[in-house]
């Protein structure tokens, strides 16, 4: 039966997605870029809209949601796969609302006659059917996936905005839409810059020769030396895992040092984050904090049974620390990214 | 420079009110400011003031000394070396035979005590040590005429240098100096050649390992000594030094430590009297040197851990980083002593230093954990103490020590755990700096290669023309990081240096 083959197709889908998550995981860095497991999550979830079964917006929440909380578990760590569902689902929330009629911001505002008066409503309010959701949804979910694709770019195009000419630029491992914002400026201006390598796993040294391959002035500096040369640096511009709810940073580790010492020194911290990195997580859950690494990364040698070695992945940045993020809808302070995060994220979506 | 402006009247005039003021300073003078002419380039951190001060002479005369002196040396008017040696000679005798009566020496500096009071904080032109005047293509000519009159081999710099520190030497660890050098050595000591090679290759490395290594390679180097005929030992035996401490420096830039204990090994050899047989001073020599180590090393860690005990209890977590001598000494201490702690190593590359004081301690029975500077967020909310050591505190209260401790005392601060700095007096040097570019050393920048993942990235960094690779060895933090700092003199804050300083000038 047709039907039926497209689902076990879709299962196998997300079969081999999940898989893929787990693997990268194990991996040393991430083997690809956030921006591209965004998009894959995102066609994979316009898949599920056209293939599952299901007959009003409700239901397709509730598999979104499921398979979504899958898909989180296989890798924690890897929030971008939890934004592209809340975002998702926001986006047939808003297309249900707009079949039904009701304009957007009237479902959206939680005044307390709402509260009072509506009560258990809104649980039945997705159990219309309408015939042409499905096709509203895909498209809106097509693009999303422009957006996706057009994140780098936008932010590559205010570079000029934020680098002038000799300037000293300091940035730590490697992130894609910092050399590509990086590469932008320097077809049009000539400046300089410090690679912090961020050991263990020495990205930093991948970012360097790629950046002088266009000709910028580049040093690496082992992790050691980020004080002692920071007094000389005009701004500190670094790329981030996660963008978390309070406006702080889940970001690879020795960022949050790279941050102090920029705020010893005032100078400003800038950082290239695409929306899509925006997650409503808070900083203080416990595991999702740091991510081990196995310790042999970092010791070979043969008293590692009588010791303790720690290897974490990610640092928290607190957001008093950091001057301003640059994504594709534009410049912004940390204390605006909860705003930001209301317009993508419906609050009830915060928690899968 | 200004010399050439005046006319030739006033240089003679000039010159000879000089003289008149040596001549009433002359029997105040001690003889150790002769050495200051010859070796003022290899000692990286010139103390005028303290090299002046004989032990018998008060405080304020030596720096006024100095002071008239500098010009003088800067100028080399029109007489000859020859009778400006004659000269020196006739003064120091003259000296001596003043040194007998200790009470007339006494008398006349308080005589002269109200005229040197007001001159006590003149500014003393000090000359720049030539291993941060790479970028000055005068000074390095100069350096290389004095390197070829010793004999001693001249290293070249190595790949590209970042333009900040283009001031700098950067040497790469396979080309050592001593493959320049012919066999068999005529010029350099056969013992500090090989200490030269141990300094170069990284095997002997921490402040004080290279102190106590130079200083023994010393009383070999004084024990295989025979004084040429018509020469004194006290003379000849510091110019012999001269073209060592040279090569020494070629090999790798002096350390503080090292600078100061350079400075007492040449004060002890010009005290030795005239008279004094060659046996006799060689004896002299060694029991000096000994006593230096005994005192200003091992005695100085053991009241250093008594002091710093103290400040350790139990349930304690304790943050190291890299490998000092003294901080593993103390936590071996404190764990005899039955206190229980525990210790967490920070590590960087490429030293990987930290490794080895991982090994020491878990030798001891110590638990340790061990983690990178980049997991520094990470583990210090677990942190009570962070001990540091030091390779040298200077006169503004900054520590000088290994890159990466200033970034642990910046972190430190912001969460509020305290911060004790542990440094021998020794180690403390007059000279100022506030970043750390002025005065750094870089070393081999091929140590920042390495394979991850079966790739490594930079192995032709070389063939990239815009990208350089830093890897600076020392670093500066100020002082307001630092709570506290624990030396054989007792427990001090970071900005009581130069009292110490003072303290041991009066002593001396």
């Amino acid at each position: 039966m047709p039907g039926a083959d497209k689902e076990t197709d879709l299962s196998e889908r997300i079969e081999s997605f999940l898989s893929e998550l787990k693997r990268c995981g194990s991996g040393a860095g991430s083997l690809r870029g956030s921006a591209e497991t965004a998009r894959e999550t995102t066609a994979l979830l316009r898949r599920i809209t056209a293939q599952a079964r299901w007959g009003n917006a409700g239901e397709l929440m509730e598999i979104i949601r499921k398979e979504g909380r899958r898909m989180t578990a296989a890798q924690p760590s890897e929030t971008t796969v939890g934004n592209m569902i809340r975002r998702v689902l926001k986006i047939i929330r808003e297309e249900y609302a707009r079949s039904r009629g009701s304009s957007e911001e009237t479902d959206q505002q939680e005044s307390l006659h709402k509260l009072l008066t509506s009560g258990g409503s809104s649980e039945d309010n997705f159990r219309q059917h309408f015939t042409h959701l499905k096709a509203n949804v895909i498209e809106a979910i097509n693009e999303l996936l422009t957006e996706l694709e057009g994140t780098t770019d936008n932010i590559s195009m205010q570079a000029l905005e934020h680098i002038h000419s000799n300037e000293v630029i300091m940035t730590i491992g490697r992130s894609r839409t910092v050399e590509a914002f990086l590469k932008d400026a320097a077809r049009k201006r000539k400046f300089h810059v410090i690679v912090a390598e961020c050991a263990p796993f020495c990205q930093g040294h991948e970012m360097a020769t790629s950046l002088c391959k266009e000709d910028i002035e580049t040093t690496v500096i082992p992790d050691a030396a980020i004080f002692a040369v920071m007094s000389r640096v005009n701004k500190v511009i670094i790329g981030t895992q996660t963008v978390l709810a309070n406006g702080g940073l889940r970001a690879v580790n020795g960022t949050h040092t790279l941050a102090l010492a920029a705020k010893h020194h005032s100078t400003p911290l800038i950082v290239c984050a695409p929306m899509f990195k925006l997650s409503p997580q808070v900083p203080d859950t416990p595991y999702n904090h740091t991510k081990l690494k196995s310790v042999d990364t970092i010791l070979y040698i043969h008293i590692l049974s009588k010791v303790n070695a720690h290897c974490p992945v990610f640092d928290y940045v607190p957001p008093e620390l950091i001057t301003l993020f640059i994504s594709n809808i534009g410049g912004n302070a940390p204390s605006y990214i909860y705003r930001l995060m209301s317009e993508l994220y419906h609050p009830e979506d915060h928690e899968l | 420079g200004e010399g050439k402006e005046l006319t030739k009247e006033e240089k003679q005039r000039l010159r000879k009110e000089k003289k008149q003021h040596k001549k009433n300073k002359k029997d105040d003078r001690g003889p150790p400011e002769k050495e200051k002419e010859k070796e003022k380039a290899s000692v990286p951190a010139p103390s005028k003031p303290a090299t002046q001060s004989p032990a018998h002479k008060a405080a304020p005369v030596p720096v006024n000394a100095s002071a008239s002196e500098s010009p003088v040396a800067a100028e080399k008017p029109a007489k000859s070396k020859a009778e400006l040696r004659a000269e020196r000679r006739a003064r120091q005798d003259s000296e001596r035979a003043s040194k007998q009566g200790k009470k007339e020496g006494g008398q006349q500096s308080t005589s002269s005590k109200p005229k040197a009071t007001p001159n006590e904080l003149q500014p003393v032109v000090k000359r720049l040590p030539d291993h941060v005047q790479v970028d000055d293509p005068v000074a390095l000519k100069k350096l290389a005429k004095k390197l070829e009159r010793q004999q001693v081999p001249l290293r070249s710099d190595y790949g590209y240098k970042v333009s900040l520190f283009s001031h700098l030497h950067q040497y790469s660890r396979k080309n050592p100096p001593t493959q320049q050098i012919s066999i068999p050595v005529t010029v350099i000591h056969p013992s500090i050649v090989r200490l030269g090679l141990q300094y170069s290759q990284g095997i002997i490395a921490g402040s004080n390992a290279r102190s106590v290594a130079l200083l023994h390679a010393f009383k070999q180097v004084i024990q295989d000594y025979s004084t040429p005929p018509n020469e004194e030992l006290s003379r000849d035996l510091v110019n012999k030094l001269s073209p060592y401490i040279s090569f020494l420096s070629q090999c790798r830039p002096l350390s503080a430590s090292m600078g100061n204990a350079i400075k007492y090994i040449k004060k002890e050899i010009s005290n030795i009297p005239s008279q004094c047989k060659e046996e006799e001073a060689k004896r002299i020599l060694q029991e000096c040197i000994d006593s230096y180590i005994n005192e200003k090393i091992i005695l100085a860690s053991e009241a250093i851990s008594k002091y710093a005990i103290e400040k350790i209890s139990d349930g304690d977590v304790i943050l190291v980083y890299g490998c000092s001598s003294l901080v593993n000494h103390i936590l071996c201490e404190a764990f005899e002593k039955q206190r229980k702690f525990r210790v967490i190593v920070v590590d960087s590359r490429p030293r990987l230093e930290g490794r080895e004081a991982l090994r020491r301690l878990v030798k001891k029975g110590i638990r340790c954990t061990y983690v990178l500077i980049s997991a520094l967020s990470y583990i210090l909310p677990e942190v009570s103490k962070v001990f540091l050591g030091a390779h040298a505190l200077l006169a503004n209260g900054y520590v000088m020590s290994r890159v990466g401790t200033s970034q642990i005392a910046l972190v430190a601060k912001a969460y509020n755990v305290p911060v004790l700095v542990c440094c021998e007096t020794y180690k403390f040097c007059e000279r100022v700096q506030t970043d750390s570019f002025v005065s750094n050393e870089l070393d081999d920048p091929d140590d920042l290669i390495v394979t991850r993942n079966g790739k490594t990235h930079l192995e032709n960094w070389q063939t990239f023309k815009s990208l350089g690779l830093l890897n600076l060895v020392y670093d500066v933090t100020p002082p307001d990081f630092v709570d506290l700092v624990i030396t054989d003199l007792g427990m001090i804050p970071c900005t009581s240096v130069p009292v110490v300083l003072r303290v041991k000038n009066v002593d001396q």
